[in-house]
């Protein structure tokens, strides 16, 4: 009894904090790409144009996100049945804008980034469940 | 020393090629991290300690391709691609590799 209320406890905290930090994060999000949308961000492997380019530069930028019980909750029933698992597909949207923002920031001074590559890998005790995930965006940052 | 993801360096010549140079590291995390990121699964929300801890480990593993590269005469480093892969239970290996070359 004393285990499911303990239970019941997570979960609801897990929905509460999880759906807080879910919409913070998402709105500092859409305020920095707004900032940076000045910096083009181009999956091309060549620059542009190719005149009076002074440097270029690899940038990265990583970033760790941690479900939240009641995400793994609702991904567990899903799982059940088959079918989206929205709750996971917010997660990893996030992560990896989270990771394009954190490269431009690496790069504030350059005029694009070329040749982008994203990268995903699951961070977990074992190797079962989710847990955290890890993504990774590197791209060639081209100063003029 | 340029270190690019593309083939070449813009503006700059490639006059020669000293193959594969790659670095890796291989890091566990420790006990007091594991235990806040234990914590963060309730709750959610970014693990900035593990953010910290992989790329001080990227960091290392291009710090030893550098390494390579240099020892071999190279004054760049293109193409470069990460790759991440989990060794056992708790441990990550960060692995970077490029092709070293000599640009003028």
């Amino acid at each position: 009894m004393y285990n499911l209320i303990f239970w019941a406890i997570l979960l609801l905290l897990g929905y509460i904090f999880g759906t807080i930090a879910e919409k913070r994060h998402f709105k500092s999000i859409r305020e920095r790409e707004e900032k940076f949308k000045m910096l083009p961000t181009i999956m091309l492997k060549k620059p542009l144009n190719a005149d009076n380019i002074k440097e270029v530069k690899l940038v990265n930028g990583n970033v760790v996100i941690s479900v939240d019980f009641f995400k793994k909750f609702v991904a567990s029933l899903i799982n059940l049945f088959g079918g989206n698992i929205t709750a996971y597909e917010t997660l990893v949207d996030r992560a990896r804008r989270e990771a394009i923002l954190r490269m431009k920031e690496d790069a504030t001074d350059a005029s694009e980034i070329i040749n982008i590559r994203i990268e995903t890998s699951s961070i977990s005790k074992n190797t079962k469940s989710i847990g955290a995930i890890e993504v990774l965006a590197y791209g060639t940052a081209v100063y003029r | 020393m340029i270190i690019t993801n593309i083939e070449n360096i813009p503006n700059k010549e490639i006059v020669e090629h000293y193959g594969v140079v790659s670095g890796s590291t291989v890091r566990a995390k420790h006990v007091g991290r594991d235990i806040m990121a234990g914590l963060k699964n309730v709750f959610g929300g970014e693990l900035k300690g593990y953010t910290e801890l992989l790329s001080e480990s990227r960091d290392e593993a291009m710090s030893r391709m550098e390494a390579q590269a240099t020892s071999l005469g190279a004054n760049a480093v293109v193409n470069v691609r990460f790759s991440t892969s989990s060794v056992a239970a708790g441990a990550s290996e960060l692995y970077v590799y490029g092709t070293a070359v000599k640009v003028v």
